[in-house]
């Protein structure tokens, strides 16, 4: 591996906590990559726009605030390559992440591989996907306008998808396996107030029926407290359930707890030198700015842990 | 190559064209065709042997109830006037290389 280029630190994942630790990092002078699979923003680049990270009085659209992320790092000399990361080595000084085109090296890792919708597991889940079966209310919505559609979930996101097809749709079910929502005020009592929501308590959805045309023309659901079976009409399901955190590259290697890798707010990880910042960590509020926070945390942890190398 | 923009006048040409077509279905509000949208344009720049081209669904819903899409981006592949491959959601470029290959 002589001369072979040796990153200061390589952030996986091009979310907010990943270009907030890009920026500090390249800003500190570490030489500083970031490998995304895909696109910059993460998760944020699903939702509509986002009233809650400051600094934008009339808020910003995901996907331009993870442009001006990624912008911002770059500024400082970070660079990004776009590749998917196939299999990472994290222990000793020097680890390897290794992508489809090829092996990259580093002194320190930042994980910020963030999280992806959950999904129910009913079968036929991923063949209906995006041909009834919904996991982003906000791009797919407007094609049910006039149409009846379900949301399955009862935290602030299912709400607020609830309420944005509350807008398009003629009528919107609410299915969710408690009797009340978990969902905040501010998304909570607009919801109760709109005519076209009707809710089903207490219910979960087992599966979906498939029209002539292949498409979802009903809904299975299971009431709990009677422990029946009932089909609901509906012409498309949204999947609201909470997220489930990306870390099928580091299982046997870091620690984690349900999913999630194991990190105070110090970041650090059970591996010296490798660190995980966003929703991916262990912690109790996972938003744009906690994630954002997370990486100037990972970032400043990574440079000291460099300092005490030399 | 340039990527070609898509409407109800101009898609009929599709069907007689030889190389392999790429069809981007997007809107400009939606973040996962933003992401997308970037990849479709370096792949129409590095493969002169396909066609690429994007269907805007907001001007375009005809064509969107054509090809079913009800779930944006969706990426459709056509091999001589046909569809061969329709998937929508965001996908890395290796993915969306390998429907048209």
């Amino acid at each position: 591996m002589n001369g072979a280029r040796i990153y200061d630190t390589v952030i996986i994942g091009g979310g907010p906590a990943g270009y907030t630790a890009a920026l500090y990092a390249a800003r500190s002078g570490l030489d500083t990559l970031v490998v995304e699979k895909m696109s910059v923003g993460g998760q944020m680049a699903l939702t509509g726009d986002i009233d809650n990270y400051p600094g934008f009085d009339e808020g910003i659209d995901g996907f331009t605030l993870g442009m001006k992320m990624q912008s911002s790092a770059h500024r400082f000399g970070a660079e990004t390559e776009y590749a998917e990361v196939v299999s990472v080595e994290l222990d000793g000084e020097t680890k390897r992440i290794v992508t489809a085109s090829g092996e990259i090296l580093a002194k320190t890792v930042i994980i910020a591989t963030g999280a992806d919708p959950r999904r129910l597991g009913f079968a036929g889940e991923t063949e209906l996907t995006g041909r009834g079966v919904h996991y982003c209310a906000h791009c797919d919505g407007r094609f049910y306008k006039g149409k009846t559609v379900a949301v399955v979930g009862g935290g602030n996101s299912a709400v607020s998808d609830a309420l944005y097809l509350t807008r398009l749709a003629e009528k919107v079910i609410l299915i969710h396996r408690r009797d009340t929502l978990k969902a905040t005020k501010i998304y909570h009592d607009p919801l109760m107030r709109a005519e076209n929501v009707e809710f089903m308590w207490n219910s979960t959805v087992e599966g979906v029926e498939i029209g002539e045309n292949g498409r979802v023309s009903g809904i299975r659901v299971r009431h709990t407290d009677s422990k029946e079976t009932e089909t609901v009409a509906a012409d498309a399901l949204f999947v609201s359930i909470g997220r489930e955190p990306n870390t099928g590259l580091f299982e046997d290697k870091l620690e984690l707890y349900h999913g999630y890798i194991v990190a105070d707010e110090s970041t650090k990880t059970s591996a010296r030198g490798v660190f995980a910042a966003g929703d991916v960590r262990t912690k109790a509020l996972r938003q744009v700015i906690t994630a954002a926070a997370d990486g100037a945390v990972a970032a400043t942890a990574a440079e000291e842990y460099l300092a005490g190398m030399e | 190559m340039s990527v070609l923009q898509i409407n109800k006048n101009n898609f009929e040409s599709l069907k007689n064209e030889s190389r392999t077509v790429l069809i981007d279905f997007y809107a400009d509000w939606c973040g996962p065709c933003r992401m997308v949208s970037p990849i479709v344009d370096e792949i129409a720049a590095e493969r002169s042997d396909l066609l690429v081209c994007k269907v805007n669904v907001d001007n375009e819903p005809e064509l969107a109830a054509q090809f079913g899409v009800f779930s944006i981006p969706t990426l459709a592949v056509m091999k001589d006037g046909r569809v061969v491959e329709q998937v929508s959601g965001a996908r890395p470029k290796a993915q969306i290389l390998e429907l048209v290959d």
